[in-house]
C-alpha cells in the first residue's frame, strides 16, 4: 500500500487524445518526496533542453505534494511546473486553495500534460472517469467565471477548477493558472496552458487517502494546531506587524500598510515615497478595506484565513489573496486602494500575475513618457494613471497593438521596442519581473538569494529570519525560544542574532562573515524546497518567522504520513537533491553565472568585489563550480549520477 | 414517587453551535472527522465520508456547515429554500438527512448513509473532533442535562441495514446475509 500518495499519475497526451493513468516508482518518493522535487526528475528525464517551451513536447505537471489531501494542516498546494516562455529555464509556481487534495481524493498525485489539443478543452478528473471535454464556449471566459460554468455544467457545487482567463488563452508571458482566491502566477505557467489549448481541470474526488502511522501521525497534525493558536497570541516582537505572524502576509486583515507602501517602490520601482503613510491616508485606506472585504477565507485544512472575499460596486465578487492590493496601486502611482481591489478582481479574470503585471504597465508608461512609445503606437491612450492601467491591461490580455508586445514582459518588449528602452529594464533577473524593492546598503544574505534563487522569486526562497536586526531589548527572548534551527547551525544563528547592528562593526554587509551568510541562505532556502515537495503551504513553514513547521518537526510528520524513517540529516539532503535537480535542468538551458545577478539598482551601494567573492563562496559551499554548475562529486553524493553524466556528455562539465 | 417521573431519565444533551459568520470554508472539520472515524482510527482522510459538510459558495459568500442529522428513505414531498438578508441559499441546504434526492453524507463507495455519532469513543472525548480543529470558532461546543424520556436509538449497523432494506427489499438483503453466512 502507498501512504500519504496515491502512487499514481495521470498522463494526458492531447495532440493523441490519450490518457493514461500510471503507477509510479516509489523509490522517487524515497528520493525526491513529491511534488516540485519528484515534478523536476520527470522534467529532466523526459524534456529535453531543445524542447521549446511552445513546443508540444514541452510538459505542464500540476503535482500535488506529498503531505497534500493528508490532516496536515495546510498540505494543499498545487505545484505547477513546465517551461518557462519569459525565462526560458524551468518554471515553478505554487498555489493554495482546494485543487491538490480533491485530485488526490480522486487518487492520482499529478497530472502530466504533453502535447497539444487543437481545439480548446478542459480535463474533467471524476475519480477514475477522465475525459477531455470541449471547452469551445469557454473561450474568452474570465478564469473564475469557467469555474463557476464548469461546475453548473458538470452540475455538482464540490468540483474544484483551476483554470486561465484570456491572458493564459493568449500566451502572455505572465499569464496565471487561477483557482479560487489562490493562483500560479509566477514565470507564464498559464501561457503554457492555453499553449496546449487546456482552458481549465476540474477535479472530484471520494476515495481514501492512507496514513502509515496514523496515532503518531495526528498526535504531530495537533501539536501543529496547538502552535498556530499559541502563535496567534504570541506575535514577533520588534518587527513590523506583517512580519509578526504567521500566515501569508495577512493583507485582508491588515490595514496598517505603511512597511509597503514607505518601504517597497512606487511606479515602475523607482520612487520610495517615505511620507506616504499619513494619518490620513491609514483612516480612508482602513474605510476602503474595511467596505471591500466581506469575509476572511483559508485554503484546505487551514486555520490561517490569508484571504478574503472582496465585495465592490462595480465588480462581481471574488477573492483575492495576499499582496495583490498594493501592488497595482503603488505601480500606478494611484494614492486610492480602491483602485487596487478594482483592477485586481479584473486582473484576476484575465488570469495574469499580480506582481509582473503591474510593473509591465508601469514601464509602458515610463517609456511613453520618455518619448519612446509615442501616441501613434498607444491611441487613445488615456490621460490618467488609473485609466492608462485598464487600458493596457486590456490590450496585453488581447495581445493587441503594442499589448502585443508588452504581454512578452519588460525584457523582451524594451529589446522589441528599441530606441533605448532597454536602459527601462532595470527591474529583472533572469529575464522576469523581481520585487518592487530598491535600497541603500547591500544586503549580502539577499544578495546570494536574489542572483542565485531557482525561481527567480525573492519571496519563495525568502524567511524565517528577521529583516532587520532586533531591537536589542527583544533579542535575548527571541533566541531562547527559537527550536527552528537545524541543528547543526543552531549555535552560529543565534550568535548572528544577537550581535546583529544596523550600524558598526556587526552591521552588513561586512556582517555576518561569508560562511554564515552561506548558510543562512542554505537554511532559508532549504525550508521552501521541501515545502515545495510535500505541498505544505510556506505561510505555516518556510516563509514566516517562527513557523509552525520546522526542520525539527517535519522528519517526523513526514516520516509518519508516508511510512519513511526521515531524521533531519536525511530530510536536509533530500531538499538539497531537490534543488540541484532544478539547478541542472536550468544548467542545461544554459544557465551560468553571469545570469545570477539582481538587479542593478537593487541596492544604492554596491561591492562588485565582495558580491564576487560571496558568489564564489556560495558556489562552493553548495558543491557547485565558478560557473554555478554542480559538480560531479556533488551530484554523485546526492544519487544524480547520471545529471553529471548527462552535462560530460554534453561538454557542460 | 409515581410511576411517569421513574421513566424520565437525566440526558446529557450534547449541543454544537455553529456561527456561521466565522467560518472560513477551510474544512478542516471535513477533514478530522473523516479521519477520526476511519478504521483504524485516523488511518486515512476523505473528505468524503465526513460526516460534517460546508456548503461554500465564495462567490455569493455563503458559508454553511451542516452535520449529517438521520437516514431518510424518501426525499420530503417538496424543496425548501431560504431567503436571508437578501441572499438565496440553495435547496436543502440547511437540511442533514442522508436523503435519495442527493449525494450528500452517504459513503462514497457503498452508499451507506452517514451520521454525525459527537464523535462517541471510549474514553469520550472532550469535544467532537470537528470543534477540536476548527480554530475559527465557527465550531463550539456545551453540554447541558435535560429531562428527558429514554428513546431507543439506532446505532450505525441498524441505520445502514435500514438504508439497505429500503434500497433492496427485504427479501435481497435476507437472502444475501444468509448467503454470507454460509460462505464463512
Ligand atoms: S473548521 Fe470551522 S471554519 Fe473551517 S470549514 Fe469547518 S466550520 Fe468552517
Ligand atoms: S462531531 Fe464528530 S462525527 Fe460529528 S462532524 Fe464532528 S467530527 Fe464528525
Amino acid at each position: 500500500m502507498r501512504y500519504a500518495e496515491t502512487g499514481y499519475n495521470l498522463e494526458i497526451d492531447l495532440s493523441r487524445g490519450s490518457i493514461e493513468r500510471v503507477e509510479t516508482d516509489p523509490r522517487l518518493t524515497e528520493l525526491h518526496l513529491g511534488g516540485l522535487g519528484t515534478s523536476a526528475r520527470i522534467l529532466w528525464d523526459r524534456v529535453p533542453p531543445e524542447v521549446e517551451p511552445f513546443s508540444p513536447d514541452n510538459l505542464l505537471i500540476f503535482s500535488t505534494g506529498l503531505l497534500c489531501g493528508t490532516p496536515a494542516p495546510g498540505a494543499n498546494r498545487t505545484i505547477v511546473s513546465s517551461f518557462s516562455p519569459q525565462t526560458l529555464f524551468m518554471a515553478y509556481s505554487m498555489m493554495g486553495g482546494f485543487w491538490a487534495p480533491e485530485l488526490k481524493q480522486a487518487g492520482y498525485d499529478k497530472v502530466i500534460i504533453r502535447g497539444k489539443s487543437p481545439r480548446l478543452v478542459y480535463l474533467w478528473i471524476n475519480n477514475d472517469k477522465v475525459e477531455i471535454r470541449d471547452a469551445s464556449h469557454l473561450k474568452g471566459k474570465g478564469a473564475i467565471e469557467t469555474a463557476r460554468l464548469i461546475r453548473e455544467e458538470l452540475k455538482d457545487p464540490k468540483i474544484q477548477v483551476l483554470a486561465i482567463g484570456l491572458a493564459g488563452e493568449n500566451r502572455v508571458h505572465f499569464a496565471s493558472i487561477e483557482h479560487m482566491r489562490s493562483s500560479a502566477s509566477r514565470l507564464g505557467l498559464g501561457a503554457i496552458m492555453g499553449d496546449k489549448g487546456v482552458k481549465a481541470i476540474a477535479v472530484r474526488g471520494t476515495k481514501d487517502l492512507n496514513i502509515a502511522r496514523p496515532a503518531g501521525f495526528i498526535e504531530l497534525c495537533n501539536g501543529i494546531l496547538k502552535y498556530i493558536e499559541w502563535r496567534r497570541e504570541h506575535p514577533i516582537k520588534g518587527v513590523p506587524p506583517i512580519l509578526a505572524y504567521i500566515g501569508s502576509p495577512q493583507e485582508m486583515a491588515i490595514h496598517d500598510e505603511e512597511w509597503h507602501t514607505t518601504g517597497f517602490s512606487w511606479g515602475h520601482a523607482r520612487h520610495r515615497r517615505k511620507d506616504f503613510w499619513t494619518e490620513e491616508i491609514a483612516k480612508r485606506w482602513k474605510e476602503i478595506q474595511d467596505s471591500a472585504v466581506e469575509r476572511l477565507i483559508s485554503c484546505y485544512n487551514c486555520p490561517m484565513k490569508c484571504g478574503g472575499i472582496i465585495r465592490h460596486p462595480e465588480l462581481e465578487r471574488y477573492m483575492m489573496k495576499c499582496y495583490s492590493k498594493l501592488t497595482y496601486v503603488m505601480a500606478a502611482m494611484a494614492d486610492d486602494l480602491a483602485f487596487g481591489f478594482r483592477i485586481a478582481g479584473l486582473a484576476q479574470e484575465y488570469g495574469v500575475d499580480g506582481f509582473t503585471t503591474p510593473q509591465v504597465m508601469a514601464f509602458a508608461i515610463e517609456l511613453y513618457e520618455a518619448g519612446i512609445l509615442t501616441d501613434r503606437d498607444m491611441p487613445g491612450f488615456p490621460s490618467s494613471n488609473e485609466e492608462r492601467f485598464f487600458w493596457l491591461l486590456d490590450k496585453i490580455v488581447r495581445r493587441e497593438g503594442i499589448g502585443d508586445i508588452l504581454a512578452d514582459g519588460v525584457y523582451w518588449a524594451a529589446r522589441k521596442i528599441g530606441k533605448g528602452a532597454e536602459a527601462f529594464d532595470h527591474n529583472t533577473t533572469r529575464k522576469h519581473e523581481q520585487m518592487v524593492i530598491k535600497l541603500g546598503m547591500l544586503n549580502p544574505i539577499y544578495y546570494l538569494m536574489y542572483a542565485t534563487g531557482e525561481k527567480s522569486n525573492i519571496t519563495q526562497i525568502e524567511g524565517q529570519i528577521p529583516q532587520a536586526p532586533l531591537p536589542k531589548e527583544v533579542r535575548e527572548e527571541f533566541v531562547a525560544d527559537w527550536p527552528h534551527l537545524p541543528r547543526w547551525y543552531e549555535k552560529e544563528f543565534k550568535e548572528f542574532i544577537l550581535k546583529w547592528e544596523p550600524r558598526g562593526e556587526y552591521a552588513l554587509p561586512f556582517y555576518p562573515p561569508p560562511d554564515l551568510i552561506c548558510k543562512l541562505v542554505e537554511w532559508q532556502e532549504t525550508m521552501h524546497y521541501i515545502d515545495d515537495s510535500t505541498g505544505i503551504c510556506a505561510g505555516l513553514s518556510s516563509f514566516p518567522i517562527k513557523p509552525p513547521y520546522h526542520i525539527n518537526n517535519l522528519p517526523q510528520i513526514i516520516s509518519a504520513a508516508a511510512g519513511l524513517d526521515l531524521d533531519d540529516a536525511e530530510l536536509w539532503k533530500i531538499a538539497r537533491r531537490n534543488r540541484n535537480m532544478v539547478r541542472a535542468n536550468n544548467i542545461i538551458r544554459g544557465l551560468r553565472r553571469k545570469d545570477e545577478r539582481p538587479p542593478d539598482d537593487h541596492w544604492k551601494k554596491r561591492f562588485p568585489d565582495y558580491e564576487s567573492k560571496l558568489q564564489d563562496e556560495y558556489y562552493q559551499f553548495r558543491g557547485w563550480n565558478k560557473e554555478g554548475i554542480p559538480t560531479k562529486e556533488t551530484l554523485n553524493e546526492l544519487g544524480l549520477d547520471f545529471v553529471g553524466e548527462e552535462f560530460e556528455r554534453r561538454g557542460i562539465l | 414517587m409515581n410511576e411517569g417521573e421513574f421513566c424520565k431519565m437525566k440526558k446529557k444533551i450534547k449541543v454544537i453551535k455553529i456561527d456561521a459568520e466565522k467560518c472560513n470554508g477551510c474544512r478542516a472539520c471535513e477533514v478530522i472527522c473523516s479521519a477520526f472515524h476511519a478504521k483504524p482510527k485516523y488511518s486515512s482522510s476523505n473528505t468524503a465520508r465526513s460526516r460534517i459538510r460546508i456548503h461554500f459558495d465564495p462567490l455569493r459568500n455563503v458559508y454553511i456547515p451542516v452535520f449529517s442529522s438521520f437516514y431518510t428513505p424518501a426525499e420530503c414531498a417538496s424543496r425548501n429554500k431560504y431567503i436571508i438578508n437578501g441572499t438565496e441559499y440553495d435547496e436543502c441546504v440547511f437540511c442533514g438527512a442522508s436523503c435519495p434526492s442527493r449525494d450528500l453524507f452517504k459513503e462514497p463507495d457503498s452508499g451507506l448513509p452517514l451520521k454525525c455519532d459527537s464523535c462517541e469513543d471510549d474514553p469520550p472525548l472532550e469535544k467532537p473532533m470537528c470543534v477540536q480543529w476548527c480554530l475559527a470558532d465557527a465550531l463550539t461546543y456545551e453540554e447541558r442535562e435535560e429531562e428527558a424520556e429514554e428513546e431507543v436509538k439506532l446505532d450505525e449497523l441498524e441505520t445502514g441495514l435500514e438504508s439497505l432494506i429500503d434500497q433492496f427489499g427485504w427479501q435481497k438483503v435476507i437472502d444475501t446475509v444468509a448467503r454470507l453466512t454460509q460462505k464463512d
